[in-house]
Parts: C-alpha cells; structure tokens; sequence
C-alpha cells in the first residue's frame, strides 16, 4: 500500500477504490445468512459457495485492471467458454496442460482485443464485443455445438473437486494466489502504477513518458487470461466444456468491480475490494438459494439476470450519488 | 499559420485517389454490396429468384428498424446494447396479452393492446436507457448493459422461459403479409426509414440531435435541450427495437424470449457503422443504416446459402464489425 | 554565445498549410529564456517539436551539445527536457509522490517499488520550493499553483536540464506568482534552464534574460530582457513600428456619441460558487459594458451566471426591472439573452455541421413550425448574415471547420445577433482571429449596441475594452472590485485597477 510504513488494514481493504461499504455490507449479508439459515456457517456451503464464485472472482479481478485503463472487455464471458471447451478437449493430458492450455486460450482472445484497441485503435466496447461474438462461434465451432465431456479419468477434474493438502478445493488456493500476485502488482509495482496513471489521464501518462501501450496489452492479455482461467474451472468443476456459458458474466464482473469502489472511467480501484464486491453479489445468490430452499420465495433461474441487472443498477446508483457528494464537497 | 487563408478552394481540390482509405469510407458500403451480389450472382445457387429476393427482404427488415434506431442513438455518440433484450421483451408481451383472457374476449380490443402495450414497454425501457444517461450520467456502454441482461431476463420470467406459439393471422400479418406482393415488413422498413430521415434532416429535434452528438457544450449553449434530445433518441431507438422484436414473433408464429433479438446489438451497430455512423456522434444517415443492414443480411445469407455453419458466421460478423469500424475511425484523423 | 538548446531553420507543414518557415530559437544553459508571440505564430509548435509530440520537416536541433532527434515525450524527458503544461501532464487521481516519481520510481528487491523513498525523495524536493504538504493525498485535491510546482518538482528530480513552461502563471493568484517566480530563480541558480512562455509581458521583465519573439511561423527578434521595452516587444509580435502602435488606437470598438436608454439589466451580488463570490453590474441599452480581470478573476464565470449556465447560489438578476432566475441557455435565449463562449472550438462550433446549421442553432425554437424547420426563411437569414458580415465560405453549406478561425467567429456572432437578443455577452470575442477580422468584429458589436441593445465584453486584451466599453467592471478574486468609465479611461488606469482594486474604488 502506497506510503504506509506499518501496514494499514483499511488501506488494504479498501486500496484507493471509493468504497469501503463493500465489506461492510459483506459483512452485515454474512451475518445476516448465520442468524437466518442453519446450513448457512457450514464448512460444506462456505468450501462450495467459494469454489463456485472462484470463476466470477477470477474474471472480477482481470475486469477490474482493465476498467482501471478506462476500458471495458466485454468479451469474458464467451472466451471463458471457449477456455472451458478448449480445456476439456485438453483434460485428458491432465491439469498440467489442460490448465495452461486453457489460460492461453483465453489470453489468445486477450491479444486479439489488444490488437483491435491498440494498434487500430477501435474502442474498446467495440473491440471486445466483436471478439465476444467470434469467441462465442469459436466455442460453437470447436465443439460441434455440444458441451464436451472432461476425461474423467485424468487428474483434470481433481482442480474443482480435490482439496489441496485437504484444506481448501485448489480453485480457491489459484484464485487466492492470483489475487495476491496481482494485488502486489497493482500496488507495488511500475507496471500497476501505469495502469492506473492511463484511466486517470491517458494523455499525461504519454507525456510523462510511461509505457502506456504495454501497460493496455498487459491488461487485455491479463483480462483474457482471467477468463480462460474461469474456463478451465468451468470444465473441471462441472465435469464438462460449455459452449453456451458465459452469458451476462460481463455484467457480474463489472458490477462487481463497480461495487468495489473502482471507478467506471479508470484511475482509482483496489484488487481487494473487487473480490469483495464479487463475494457480495455471490452472496446475494446464495442467500436467494437459502430462501429457495426455505419456500419462502420460489423463483425461477431467470431470476437471476434480472436480478444482477438490477443489482449492477442499485451500484450505479450508489455511485453516482457518491460522486455528486464529492463534487459537493470539493 | 495565417487566418483567412485556409481557403474553401482546399476543400474542393482535396480529390480522393483511386481505391485510396478516402474511397473505401465514402463508399465502401456500395462497394461491398456490389462485391456481394456479384459473388453471389456467380456462386450461390438459386441466388437469382424472387424467392431469394422475399426472404432478403423480411429477414432484413428486423434488421433495419433496429439499425434506424441505433443509428439515432449513435448520432449522440451513444450506443445502446440493450436492443436485443427489448425485442425480446415486447417480442414477450403481444402473445401474453392476445392470448389473455381479456383478449380472447375482446379480439379486436386484444390485438391492438398486443401492439400498443409492448411497444409502450419498449419506449419505457428506452426511457430508462436516456434517463441513465442524460440525468445521472452513467456511460451508455453501461446503462444499456443493465437491460442487456435484465431485459431479455425479464421477458423469460414472463413466459416463464416457455416458447409461447399462438395462430393469429391479424397478428401474423405483420410477419407474413404482402403488398404488392412484396413482405409488409420491408414496406414498413422503408415508411419508418422515411419518417425518421425526415425527422433528422427536416424538424428541430433531428438537428439538434446531429448538434448535440457533434458537440454537447455548443449544443447546450446554444439552447439546445440536450438531455431531452438524448431521452429522445434512446425512447426512438428503443421503440423501433419494439416493432422489429413484434415482426420476428408474427415471422414465427411463436415468441422464443431467450431467442428473440439475440446478438441484435451486434447487427445493428454492425449495419449503422457500415452505413456511415460514426461513433463519435454526429452523423445520422439513416438510408445508409439500411445499405449496412441489406449487406449484414447478405453476408450472413450468402455464408448460410454456401453452406457455412453459423458458428462461423458469428466470427464473420466480428470481422465486419472491427473492419467497418476501423475505416470510419481512420476518417478522424 | 554556448547553447544548451539550438534549433536552426526550423520548417513545420500541416496538411501544407506551413505553420514554421525557419524559425530558429537559442537557450543558454542557467538562462530563463522567454518565447513569446500571438496565438497562431507557431510557439507552441516549435515546443512540440522539441519535446517530439511533432516532427519537424526540416532544420536542426542540437541539445546539450549532441543532435538531438528526439521523436517522443519519454525521449526528451530522458534527453533532459521537461514539459510544464496547464493541466495536462499530470494525473489529479494519484497522489503527489506518484505524479513526482511515476516511471522512475524507486525499486527494491529489483522490481517492488520502495514508497518509503519515493515519498521521502518527494517531500525533500517539495521542501526545497518552501512547500510541505500531505504527499500521499490525491493530487487534484491541491490547487493548481501546487499542481505546476508539483511538475516541476517531477522535472527535478528527473535532472532535467531544460524546463519549459507553457502560461505558468494564466491561472495563478499575486502570491502564488511569487512562489512560482521564487522556484524559477532557483532553477536558474543550480544551473537549470528554463524557457518561458507567457501572454503576460511584465512577467518577462521579472524574471526573464532573454526574449524571442516569433510571428507567422518565423522568429522575427531575439532580444535581451534589459535592453528592451514592453512596446519594442508587442511591436514585434504584431509586426508594426513602434510609432504606429503609439500613434493609433489599435481597436475599433470605439463609437460616436452614446445614447444610452433604460437599464436592461441588473445584477445584485450574485454569486455561483464557481469562482463567482459577489458581483454587481448594471447594463443600459446602448452601452457596452466591459469585464475586465485576470483569468481567473471569475470574468466568464460572470457571463455564465448572466445566461444562466451556472446556477446562482445567491444574489439576484432583474430583467427590464422584473426579477429574472435564470434557467439555462435555452431560457436565457427564450429571454433574449445571448453569449459567444471563449473557447470556440470546445463552446461554439459544431465541427462537422453546416455553416447554416452552425448559424441557426440558437435559433431553431423560432425558425419550426410544430417542430418542422422552415428551410425557406433559414436560407433567407443566413444568406443575410453572410452577407453582412462578410464570411467567407463557398456556399452556406460548407462544413463549419473547412472555415478560418476569423470566419468561424463571424458566423458564431451571427448565430447570436440572428436571435435578437436584447442583451449580448461576448466572451473574447476577437481572440484568436486575424487583425482584419477583429476589426470587423469590432464593428459589428459597435453598430449593435447602438440599435439600442445591451452587450457585455469580456476581454484579457485591455486595448479593447479601454477602447471598447463605455463603462468597465473590474473583477478579482470573484469580486466585482471597480467601476471606470469611459471618456477617460486609460490603460494604466485599468491595469491599476486590476492590480490594486482600492485605487478604483472612487471611480
């Protein structure tokens, strides 16, 4: 964390992104879930409920360093769904290589939405709305339309289903290690600083002399990459390649990110509080489950687009409010 | 660099090379639709018959309304994403509200509020999309993403993820019908077409549109309402979105929520861009909307006609797309 | 005379539009050099060309006793050259230490950067200008004079050898000039030059050794500080004898005999918390009033608040005696109230509109029918306007931007005067147009006024608005501080003015 010579909490949690009510209201949603649901603290809900957002923290994080820019991928969905197919046609070699396999995958599509935003300069939204729609056919098109089966008899499936030193499923201890590596590299290093220098100004950051277009191919490969990871824990964690996922995953992804704090048009956010903001939208979920499951509500797997449409709404909301108080106060 | 000498003379004899960029982008989109029909004069069988000329038609019509749409909203340097989910969700109500009990009592009644009430909808949701944007100035990117996804949801909760299929033939009429012999809905492609061309290039409000998307200050210091003219064009293009979600359902006899105006967006801002939009605003070519949409169409005909799955098309789509936006971004600098 | 910086027969082409024939310019090492000229005659494309945002076309340019062929911004940062701009170089998001160590900063352990020390080296170098302040807090929450000397604590600490500063002090109160002026004398000191550009030639003889003067792409006088005049120097920026410029008035406001009619307008300690605190003007039909002020005196932001465009916080407005809340431009044009915005390219033009489109924008309310536009009296008006402002476009339908700045000008004051508007604002009406059509400006504001209509003149040029205004408000710090009027206002009077409200206040 910039500056402190002890180290800060609440600069951890909260980076320089706008919003530390994210954890608060993680904290008041969990504690809300423990009062209400009985299963709610288990060691089962908590280990699956993590492992199943591993993905959504996953692609949040790569989302997040590329709104920092000032950009958009909206493309994270279908490219992870590509990775997924390309990871279970990869599964029977075994994770060693269906896992890099599938992270390449995605950061292939990754270099392409560079390509298209930097050297002919096509804006963003644009760029990765095009690769979304050839990522989407291309997942059609390697495998025939259909989801394709992981090799079960390889250790592919171990990544979701195993615990490492029977402690936590390896998709939480990956996705914990991304967070961390990358959370040092948004704060400790030239190439974070960059990041954000570009959304705050991408013109002074050319005249102060930064190297703004490797730090923009640096967050589209990384975005792609995050998706292709998502993808390989698609596979794995539900045993099958899935052409047709991914729909609207861009949307959680952005609304996490927004909710934790990170500006729309670049500059400010935080590593930590993007993962917070994807545990909270998770949780909300998870507790509409809950209610489910209780027959207090019943409602239908459409809900849920509806539901984080609504949700990426209520965050616009609060931050618009929040910059208008700002400008206020300034 | 002395004032007054940049002479209008500069202008005129500035005269473009032959097949230059300058070329491409003034009239590429002619270009390419002559490209097209010429290869598909030569290879794709049967491509010369008035079947194939019907099914151009009404398959591009859809596409056409919602590119006018788009193409307003582009003028303001918007874009609107949600087009797709509000075909999807009037595309959702007319049957709901015709095969009501009320409008099996009163069929007349039923079929009017089967077009009136969704299209009421669809002006709502583009009412929500300028209201994000022009009060609380969330990036359209954004705002629009917000129906995206939630709209298309809507719409599946409403039908509660069911194909609702249904035997109209006045609702069907507007999917199936002729005028001299030729599909209502490219007829009413064209009216719409003509209506809204007027509304940019004859009335105050496309004016202040095109001035609005050319410069917002200048705009609004010179009185224009800036934030009306936006609502205005998000309402419009979410209206027409409306219209072509009803013409895919009476095209089909059946409303298909998750189906309806699926990748729509794409089409859209694919036939606005190739038609001349530019993305920075201030542009509205209307006819030229409608050229994108026919070569849209036409590409993804001639793909299907040869033969090429539709995974592939998809990739095609994306190619057009960054192509035609490369050209018109080059055109800024 | 040995050079730190030598740039000889510089030639610069746009789209063959030659925008430097030759120019040459000459730094000396621990010399503040000046670069002055009018807008347009090229300063500002040579500094590009030497901090490689452009390359030239011809000429050379040696640095530090090398050739120096630098081809973008990092470069001549590396090479030893920094850039001081307005705003633009830095990042108001990040902190202080960022915005002074980003690119360069500190490591340890190879790769992690060392906050400890960037903030610590940041603090020093700060120290060094007489600031201590929070280095960890967002830059944008420090004023702009903070901001500027931030940058050039960045140049610093990157041993730049050359800074250059573009309008340092446009933005800045007497005081923090002080600050700055203080930090440009310690550059020189250790050893550091600077070049220095500014509109404001009494800066020059403060802190200043040598001047360049250019015009029309070409550098027409090098001249040392201490054997040189103010005059001598506007002479050679306009390219007139000195004699000439003492002779003659240099503008063409000035009328015959005022009439002036009833009050039109009035305004009574309003304020917008825009840097806009409490100011009183009262406008009479007939009369142009002038604005006069620093930037940043709240000039425009006073036009502003007069058409509406900002909200007021307090005080109050009364039109032709009735009490007017303004509502925005469109109700301040619905009561007749029209302003020419200062900066014409992000404010005025609609870049790829038609000169008649252009032209009838603020009048389009009353040029439809049901919303319909009647294209028939549009051509009329503009084909009128055209005429009698003498714009010099091919056809009324040429693109707005294929026009000369002077020519846009015209057809943005016609857009105003098309509407009628009983009281007219103009923001620097004349900057940044050629003589010819400045004068013709000039006139047309003049002939205006005396139809019985009200203006009010905003201008840093203080020739026109002695020249130009009847009566003069004078602003600073928000305030209206000073009324003059005319007959017998002097230069030296309003420069007073400006400089020391008190002496104003018996006016």
């Amino acid at each position: 964390m910039p500056g402190s010579d002890a180290f800060d909490l609440r600069q951890f949690l909260r980076g320089d992104g706008r919003n530390a009510g994210v954890w608060i209201a993680l904290a008041a949603l969990i504690l809300f879930g423990l009062a209400r649901y009985e299963n709610f603290g288990s060691a089962y809900n908590i280990v699956s409920f993590l492992n199943y957002n591993s993905m959504f923290i996953i692609i949040s994080i790569g989302m997040c360093f590329v709104i920092m820019t000032g950009g958009i991928d909206l493309s994270v969905g279908s490219v992870a769904a590509f990775a997924s197919v390309v990871a279970a046609y990869l599964s029977p070699y075994g994770i060693e290589v269906a896992l890099p396999g599938g992270v390449l995958a995605g950061a292939a599509f990754g270099a392409i939405n560079a390509f298209c935003i930097i050297a002919m300069r096509i804006p963003p939204f644009i760029a990765t709305l095009a690769t979304m729609l050839a990522a989407k056919g291309g997942a059609l098109v390697i495998s025939g339309a259909q989801t394709i089966s992981v090799d079960w008899g390889s250790n592919f499936t171990k990544l979701g289903m195993e615990k490492a030193f029977n402690i936590l499923p390896w998709t939480i201890v990956i996705v914990a290690i991304v967070a961390i590596v990358l959370w040092v590299v948004l704060e400790q290093t030239s190439l974070g600083r960059t990041v954000l220098a570009i959304g705050g100004s991408e013109d002074a950051s050319n005249l102060m002399g930064l190297k703004v277009n490797r730090a923009k191919v640096f967050v589209y490969l990384l975005s792609g990459g995050c998706a292709g990871l998502a993808g390989v824990f698609l596979a794995s964690g539900f045993g099958a390649g899935q052409p047709l996922e991914g729909i609207g995953w861009e949307l959680s992804a952005i609304a996490s990110v927004v909710v934790g704090g990170t500006l729309l048009t670049g500059g400010l956010g935080s590593v930590t509080a993007t993962v917070a903001g994807a545990l909270l939208l998770g949780l909300v979920f998870n507790i509409l489950n809950f209610e489910n499951g209780r027959g207090t509500i019943s409602l239908s797997a459409y809900w849920q687009m509806v539901i984080r449409g609504g949700f990426l709404f209520v965050v616009i909301l609060l931050q618009t409010r929040m910059n208008a108080s700002r400008q206020k106060a300034g | 660099m002395s004032d007054g000498s940049l002479s209008n003379g500069k202008a005129v004899s500035r005269a473009p090379a032959p097949l230059s960029l300058g070329t491409l982008r003034n009239h590429g989109g002619l270009i390419a639709l002559v490209l097209i029909l010429a290869f598909n004069a030569l290879f794709t069988p049967n491509f010369l018959q008035v079947q194939t000329l019907f099914v151009n038609i009404s398959q591009v019509a859809t596409i056409a309304i919602v590119a006018i749409g788009m193409t307003l909203v582009i003028a303001t340097a918007g874009i609107d994403l949600s087009v797709g989910a509000v075909m999807a969700l009037a595309g959702a109500l007319a049957p709901l509200i015709f095969l009501s009990d009320f409008g099996q009592a009163y069929p007349a009644l039923g079929i009017a509020a089967a077009f009136v009430l969704p299209l009421l909808a669809a002006s709502l949701c583009g009412l929500f999309n300028g209201i994000m944007i022009s009060y609380l100035n969330v990036q359209p990117i954004i705002a629009t993403l917000i129906l995206f996804i939630s709209g298309r949801g809507i719409a599946q909760v409403l039908t509660n993820g069911n194909l609702q299929t249904f035997s109209n033939p006045y609702f069907s009429y507007l999917g199936t019908g002729k005028i001299l012999g030729l599909p209502f809905q490219g007829w009413l492609a064209l009216v719409l077409a003509l209506a809204v061309y007027w509304l940019v290039s004859r009335t105050i409000f496309g004016r202040y549109l095109l001035a609005v998307g050319g410069n917002e200050r200048a705009a609004r210091l010179a009185g224009a309402p800036v934030r009306m003219v936006k609502i205005g064009a998000y309402v419009l293009c979410a209206f027409l979105s409306g219209i072509a979600g009803l013409i895919v359902v009476a095209i089909n006899s059946a409303s298909d929520a998750a189906r309806n105006g699926n990748l729509m967006e794409l089409d859209a801002i694919a036939a606005a861009v190739v038609g001349g939009a530019l993305l920075q605003g201030g542009r509205a070519p209307i006819f030229g909307a409608i050229l994108g949409a026919v070569i849209i169409q036409l590409v993804k005909y001639t793909l299907l006609a040869n033969g090429v799955e539709d995974e592939v098309a998809l990739i095609a789509k994306a190619a057009i797309i960054v192509l035609a936006v490369y050209i018109q971004q080059a055109r800024k600098e | 005379m040995h050079s730190l910086l030598s740039m000889k027969g510089i030639d610069k082409a746009f789209s063959s539009v030659p925008a430097l024939r030759q120019a040459h310019l000459e730094v000396a090492p621990g010399e503040v050099h000046a670069l002055i000229g009018q807008n347009g005659a090229g300063k500002s494309t040579m500094i590009k060309i030497l901090t490689g945002v452009y390359r030239r076309d011809g000429g050379d340019v040696r640095f530090d006793d090398k050739p120096a062929d630098i081809s973008n911004p990092g470069q001549a940062q590396k090479s030893g050259i920094a850039t001081i701009y307005q705003e633009l170089n830095l990042v108001p998001l990040r902190s202080v230490t960022e915005n002074v160590v980003m690119g360069y900063e500190p490591r340890r352990l190879g790769m992690l950067i060392d906050w400890r020390t960037a903030h610590r080296r940041t603090r020093e170098i700060l120290a060094r200008f007489g600031i201590d302040i929070d280095v960890r807090a967002p830059l944008g929450s420090y004023s702009t004079a903070i901001r500027q000397l931030v940058a050039i604590a960045r140049a610093v600490s990157l041993d730049a050898k050359l800074v250059i500063m573009d309008e340092p002090t446009s933005s800045l109160d007497d005081r923090e000039v002080e600050v700055l002026f203080g930090v440009v004398r310690e550059l020189k000191n250790s050893g550091v030059s600077v070049l220095y550009v500014s509109h404001f030639l009494d800066e020059l003889f403060q802190i200043c050794d040598r001047v360049t003067t250019m015009r029309d792409g070409q550098t027409v006088a090098v001249r040392s500080i201490a054997e040189t005049s103010k005059l001598e120097l506007i002479a050679d920026m306009l390219g007139r004898n000195v004699e000439d410029i003492e002779a003659a008035g240099m503008t063409d406001l000035g009328g015959g005999e005022k009439q002036l009619g009833d009050v039109l307008l009035e305004a009574d300690g309003i304020a917008t918390g825009r840097r806009l605190f409490e100011f009183d003007l009262s406008v009479r039909r007939g009369e142009i009033v002038g604005l006069g002020g620093l930037l940043g005196s709240g000039r425009t932001e006073a036009g502003r608040a007069l058409f509406g465009v900002d909200a007021l916080t307090a005080g109050e407005i009364r039109l032709k005696g009735k009490r007017w809340a303004p509502t925005g431009p469109a109700g301040a044009i619905g009561d007749r109230i029209g302003m020419l915005t200062e900066d014409r390219k992000a404010e005025g033009i609609v870049p790829d509109m038609s000169v008649r489109e252009n032209m009838t924008l603020a009048l389009l309310p009353r040029l439809s029918r049901n919303g319909q536009i009647q294209t028939g009296r549009e051509r009329q008006i503009v084909e009128e306007y055209i005429k009698a402002l003498g714009i010099k476009t091919s056809n009324m339908d040429q693109p707005i931007r294929e026009l000369s700045g002077g020519n846009q000008q015209k057809v943005l004051l016609a857009r105003w005067l098309a509407t009628e508007p009983e009281l007219l604002i103009l923001d620097e009406p004349t900057r940044g147009v050629d003589v010819g059509a400045k004068l013709e400006i000039q006139a047309i504001i003049r002939q205006y006024v005396d139809r019985g209509f009200g203006v009010v003149l905003i201008s840093s040029e203080f020739e026109e608005l002695v020249e130009g205004a009847d009566r003069i408000v004078v602003l600073q710090d928000g305030h209206s501080v000073a009324t003059l009027e005319n007959p017998g206002i002097t230069e030296d009077a309003l420069v007073k003015a400006i400089a020391h409200h008190h002496t104003g206040e018996h006016a």
